[in-house]
C-alpha cells in the first residue's frame, strides 16, 4: 500500500485499504456458490470477533477467554431487537440497523463492565473471571428463559435479500455483503484506533505497566478501553452470526467456541488483524475441509463416525503445537519473515534494522493491514517518507527493552527475530 | 519511488478492482429450485438424503447408533431392489448437538449435497435452527427425532414432520399413569430447558391439573452438573420424576440422585428410557440396578420384545451394522428408514419433492409403530399416543397399557401394533 499510495499516511491509510479490501471482498462473493458464500459470511463473522480479541491480547496484552459469550451478548442484543422490530412492523435495512446498534451497545457496555474488572487483575486471574462469564452463558439463559428461551435460543424473521437486487444475487450472497460490510467497518475502525497513540498506549501497558505509568499513561483506563473495542467488535461478530443464521442460542458459544476464537488468533499470529483473517478462515474451513476429506476417504463406517467432530479438533490441536515450534509469531509471521529475508540494501544502515522484522506485537495494526498489497518491499526502507512514519516503533523500543521483565511471558509471545540486531 | 507514477498507480488499483467486480458479476449464481429444473438427490438410480445427528458432543453416546442403525436398514433395502429401482444414499453429517453447527451441516447437506430431502434431523434446540431454513427453501423434512409441536403446524411449515409421540403426549401418559397406579405419590418434574421440557409439564398437567407437579426443575444440556436440581428435588419430597430428559442426563440424573441415597421412582420418557444405552452410560454392575422399575413411554415395537419387526431388525443389524449392540435406537432408527421408504415408495415412480410431501400428507402410510401413524392434510405429528413401558430383570417391554391424547384429555386406549409384511421392504 505504501507502494501504491505513499502519500497516504495514518488514518486514511487505513481507512482507504480497509475499503479496498471489503470492495474485493464483495466483488469476491460473485465467484462463490452459494454454500460457500454461507461459509464466508460465517468467516467474516468470526473475523470480528478474533480481530477484537487479537487487538485485547496481542496489543493490550489482556487474556480473554470470554470472546464468545460477548459475541452472545451481541447475538442476543440483535435477535431481541429484531423480534421487536418485527412485532412493530419493521423490517428489512432499518430493523438490521437497530439489531446491529442494540448488538453493540449490549456487549460495549458487557465488555466495559468487564473491563473495569480486569483492569484490576492480570494473567490467571484475569483468565478465570472472562472464563466465568462464558461458562454462565447457559445459565444466564436459562435463568431468563420467558426472554432468551433457555438452550433453544432466539429465532428471528427472515432477512431476504432487498427487491432491487433480488434477480441479481442469491440470499447467501446477500449475507456475505452484509457480514463483509460489517467486519469491514470494525475491522477499520480497529486497525485506525490501535494504529494511533491508542495502539501505543496499549502496548505500553502490555510491556511494562509501571513504565507505562511513569510515562504518564493511564493504565486502566487504557485497559478498560482496550476491553470494551475488542468486545463491540465481539458484539457486531455475534449480530452478523445471529443475521446469517436467523438464530442464536447457549449452545452456539460454549467454551469451545471461545477457547477456538483464542486458537484462531495465536495460529494466525497475536496483534495480527491479518493473522486473525487467517485464523477466523482457518476455524471455518478446516473442519469441514476435514469432514469432506473422511467422507472421500473409503473408512469403514465405525472409523469414520469416530473421526467425525473429534478429527478437527485433534487436527487443530496437532496445527498449533507446530505452529509454536516452527513459527512463534503465527502465520502471520510467515509473511513478514518472507520480506525480511528479501535484499533489503537500505534497511541495515538502520538503527535496529526494518521495523517490520520486529516481532507481531510491534508492528502496528495499520502497517499489518497495510502488508498485503505489496510483497517485495525492498525499497520501502530507503524510501525517504517512511522516516517519519512509524515514530509508535521508536517510542516503543524503550518498553520493548525490558521484554524479560514481560508480566505474560505467555502472551507476548514475541518470535525470535534473527535479523534484529542491537 | 518517484511521484509521477503514483497517478498511474491509482488508476492501476481503482481499474483493477473495478474490473474484477465487473468480471465477476458474470458469474452470479442461478437462484435455486425452478419447478421444471432437475429434482436435487434423485438420479436413475440413487434418491440422496441426508441427516444431522449428534456423533460428538453431550447427546453422542444416546444417540449416534440411530443414524447407523438407519444406515443399515438402507444397505438391507437396497441389496433388495431399493425403492422403485432406485438405492437410497443417507449422508450423516454430526452436528455434535449444537445448534450452530446444525445450520452449517444442514446448508451443506442442501446446498452442496443436494439432498432430496432432509430425514430425521436429531434434537429439538439443533432442528428449530434450521426449520425455518428448510421451508423457505422447500426441502422436505421429514420424520425429525424430537417429540416436539413446532413440527406439527401445516400452515406455517408445510415441509416439517416430526416422528415421535408429541411431548405433550408423552408428559400426559407418563403422568397419567402414576396417577392411576400410585395416586397417593408425589410426583415431580426434571426437564431440559427447552421445548422437550415445556411440553412434557404441558402434557403432566393435562393429566394431573394446573398444580399436579409438586416440584419442576430445569437443566441446561450444556452444563453436565444437575446435583442442585436432583437436590431440590429431593429437598421437595418427591416420590415419582417424570423425566424430559435425553439419554445422558436420564442416566446422570439417576447416579446423582443415587450418590445422595435417594431411590425415588423414575417416569422417563421415550427419548431418554432407551435402557440398552442407560446401562452403557451408568456401567453394567450398577446400571441394571438403578433401572430396575424404570417406567418409560415407546410407540415402537420394544426392543426388548418379541414382535417380528424386532427379529427382522435384529437380523439386519448383524448383517448390515456389525453386529453393533441392539436397542430402543437400533430399533428407532430402522422405524425411521422403513418410514422414509414407505413414504418414498408412495410417492411414485418419478418423486418430486412435492410428491414426497403429498405422500405422508395422505394418510395413507403405515409405518411400524403400537398406534396408526397420525399424519394428514391437517396433521404432521406422527403419533398422538404412547404405551407404557417398563423394565424388570433387564427387560424392557410394554405392559399393555396405552394412552391417547385427544381434544386436550388424556384416554386409555387398545394398542394395535402393524404387523410386519413384505420382509421390511416397502412395494414388495
Amino acid at each position: 500500500m505504501t507502494r501504491l499510495l505513499p502519500s497516504l499516511r495514518g488514518i486514511p491509510r487505513v481507512v482507504v485499504f480497509g475499503a479496498v479490501l471489503t470492495v474485493l471482498a464483495i466483488g469476491g462473493t460473485f465467484l462463490l456458490d452459494p454454500y460457500r458464500n454461507f461459509q464466508l459470511a460465517t468467516v467474516a463473522a468470526y473475523f470480528c470477533a478474533t480481530a477484537g480479541l487479537t487487538l485485547l491480547i496481542g496489543q493490550s496484552g489482556q487474556l480473554s477467554l470470554g470472546q464468545a459469550a460477548l459475541m452472545a451478548a451481541g447475538g442476543y442484543g440483535y435477535a431481541l431487537t429484531a423480534n421487536a422490530m418485527t412485532d412493530a412492523g419493521v423490517t428489512g435495512i432499518p430493523r438490521f440497523l437497530a439489531g446491529m446498534l442494540t448488538a453493540v451497545v449490549v456487549s460495549a457496555a458487557l465488555g466495559w463492565l468487564l473491563g473495569l474488572a480486569a483492569a484490576r487483575l492480570r494473567g490467571p486471574y484475569l483468565a478465570g473471571v472472562t472464563l466465568t462469564l462464558v461458562i454462565a452463558v447457559p445459565a444466564i439463559a436459562a435463568v431468563f428463559s420467558g426472554v432468551l428461551r433457555g438452550d433453544q435460543g432466539l429465532q428471528i424473521a427472515y432477512d431476504g435479500v432487498p427487491r432491487m437486487l433480488e434477480r441479481l444475487i442469491a440470499v447467501e450472497q446477500w449475507q456475505a455483503w452484509v457480514a463483509i460490510l460489517v467486519a469491514g467497518v470494525v475491522v477499520t475502525g480497529l486497525a485506525a484506533l490501535t494504529g494511533g497513540r491508542l495502539g501505543l498506549r496499549m502496548r505500553a501497558v502490555r510491556d511494562d505497566e509501571t513504565a507505562a505509568r511513569l510515562n504518564g499513561v493511564r493504565t486502566g483506563r487504557v485497559k478498560v478501553t482496550a476491553f470494551t473495542l475488542s468486545s463491540v467488535a465481539a458484539g457486531a461478530g455475534g449480530a452478523v452470526l445471529c443475521f446469517a443464521t436467523q438464530s442464536v442460542s447457549p449452545g452456539a458459544y460454549t467454551l469451545a467456541f471461545s477457547l477456538l476464537l483464542v486458537v484462531a488468533v495465536v495460529l494466525g499470529g497475536l496483534g495480527s488483524i491479518g493473522g486473525a483473517a487467517v485464523g477466523s478462515a482457518l476455524i471455518v474451513l478446516l473442519p469441514w475441509a476435514l469432514g469432506a476429506a473422511t467422507a472421500a476417504l473409503p473408512l469403514p463406517v465405525e472409523v469414520a463416525q469416530r473421526l467425525s467432530g473429534n478429527l478437527s479438533i485433534l487436527v487443530f490441536g496437532l496445527l498449533l503445537i507446530v505452529v509454536m515450534l516452527v513459527w512463534p509469531g503465527g502465520l502471520a509471521s510467515l509473511r513478514r519473515r518472507r520480506r525480511a529475508s528479501a535484499p533489503t540494501s537500505g534497511s541495515a544502515t538502520r538503527d535496529g534494522g526494518d521495523p517490520r522484522t520486529h516481532g507481531v506485537p510491534e508492528a502496528t495494526l495499520s502497517r499489518d493491514v497495510a502488508a498485503d498489497a505489496s510483497a517485495a518491499r525492498a525499497d520501502d526502507a530507503a524510501d525517504p517518507a517512511d522516516e517519519h512514519a512509524p515514530p509508535t516503533d521508536d517510542a516503543a523500543d524503550p518498553a520493548d527493552g525490558a521484554a524479560p521483565g514481560h508480566p505474560e511471558p505467555v502472551l507476548s509471545s514475541a518470535p525470535p527475530t534473527p535479523h534484529r540486531k542491537r | 519511488m518517484s511521484q509521477h507514477s503514483t497517478a498511474r498507480r491509482v488508476a492501476a488499483l481503482v481499474g483493477a478492482s473495478a474490473l474484477l467486480v465487473a468480471l465477476a458479476g458474470c458469474s452470479t449464481p442461478a437462484a435455486t429450485g425452478g419447478p421444471d429444473e432437475d429434482i436435487p438427490g434423485i438420479s436413475d438410480d440413487t434418491v440422496t438424503i441426508g441427516t444431522h445427528t449428534p456423533l460428538t458432543g453431550p447427546a453422542a453416546a444416546g444417540y449416534s447408533s440411530i443414524s447407523a442403525a438407519a444406515t443399515a436398514y438402507f444397505a438391507y433395502l437396497n441389496e433388495n431392489g431399493g425403492v422403485h429401482g432406485r438405492e437410497i444414499e443417507y449422508i450423516v453429517k454430526d452436528d455434535g448437538y449444537n445448534p450452530a453447527n446444525t445450520q452449517t451441516v444442514v446448508r451443506e447437506l442442501v446446498q452442496e449435497d443436494e439432498v432430496f430431502a432432509i430425514l430425521n434431523g436429531l434434537g429439538t434446540p439443533t432442528h428449530t435452527a434450521v426449520l425455518d431454513y428448510l421451508n423457505q427453501n422447500e426441502v422436505p423434512d421429514l420424520f425429525v427425532a424430537s417429540g416436539s409441536t413446532s413440527w406439527n403446524q401445516p400452515e406455517k411449515y408445510p415441509w416439517t414432520f416430526g416422528f415421535n409421540a408429541d411431548y405433550v403426549v408423552e408428559g400426559a401418559a407418563l403422568a397419567q399413569y402414576a396417577a392411576d397406579e400410585y395416586p397417593d405419590k408425589v410426583v415431580c418434574l426434571l426437564g431440559q430447558d427447552d421445548d422437550f421440557g415445556d411440553e412434557m409439564i404441558e402434557g403432566a398437567e393435562l393429566a394431573l391439573g394446573a398444580d399436579g407437579l409438586a416440584q419442576v426443575e430445569r437443566y441446561s444440556v450444556s452444563n453436565q452438573d444437575v446435583a442442585a436440581q436432583i437436590g431440590a428435588l429431593k429437598a421437595a419430597g418427591c416420590e415419582i420424576n417424570i423425566l424430559a430428559t435425553i439419554n445422558g442426563f436420564t442416566a446422570l440424573a439417576l447416579g446423582t440422585a443415587a450418590q445422595l441415597g435417594w431411590f425415588p421412582m423414575w417416569f422417563s420418557s421415550s427419548s431418554g428410557a432407551s435402557y440398552e444405552t442407560l446401562v452403557e452410560y451408568l456401567g453394567a454392575d450398577v446400571g441394571p440396578k438403578l433401572l430396575q422399575g424404570l417406567v418409560g413411554t415407546n410407540y415402537l415395537p420394544a426392543a426388548g420384545g418379541g414382535s417380528e419387526w424386532v427379529s427382522l431388525f435384529r437380523q439386519i443389524n448383524d448383517e448390515y451394522n456389525d453386529g453393533a449392540p441392539f436397542d430402543g435406537n437400533t430399533v428407532y432408527g430402522m422405524s425411521v428408514a422403513y418410514l422414509f421408504a414407505e413414504a418414498l415408495e408412495a410417492a411414485g415412480e418419478n418423486p418430486t419433492r412435492q410428491s414426497l410431501i403429498d405422500a405422508v400428507s395422505s394418510g395413507d402410510l403405515a409405518g411400524n409403530g403400537i398406534l396408526p401413524l397420525s399424519f394428514g392434510e391437517d396433521s404432521h405429528a406422527a403419533y398422538l399416543g404412547a404405551g407404557i413401558t417398563t423394565v424388570d430383570q433387564g427387560v424392557q417391554d410394554y405392559i399393555g397399557t396405552t394412552y391417547a391424547v385427544d381434544g386436550g384429555t388424556v384416554t386409555t386406549v387398545e394398542p394395535s401394533p402393524v404387523a410386519l409384511s413384505g420382509e421390511g421392504v416397502p412395494g414388495s
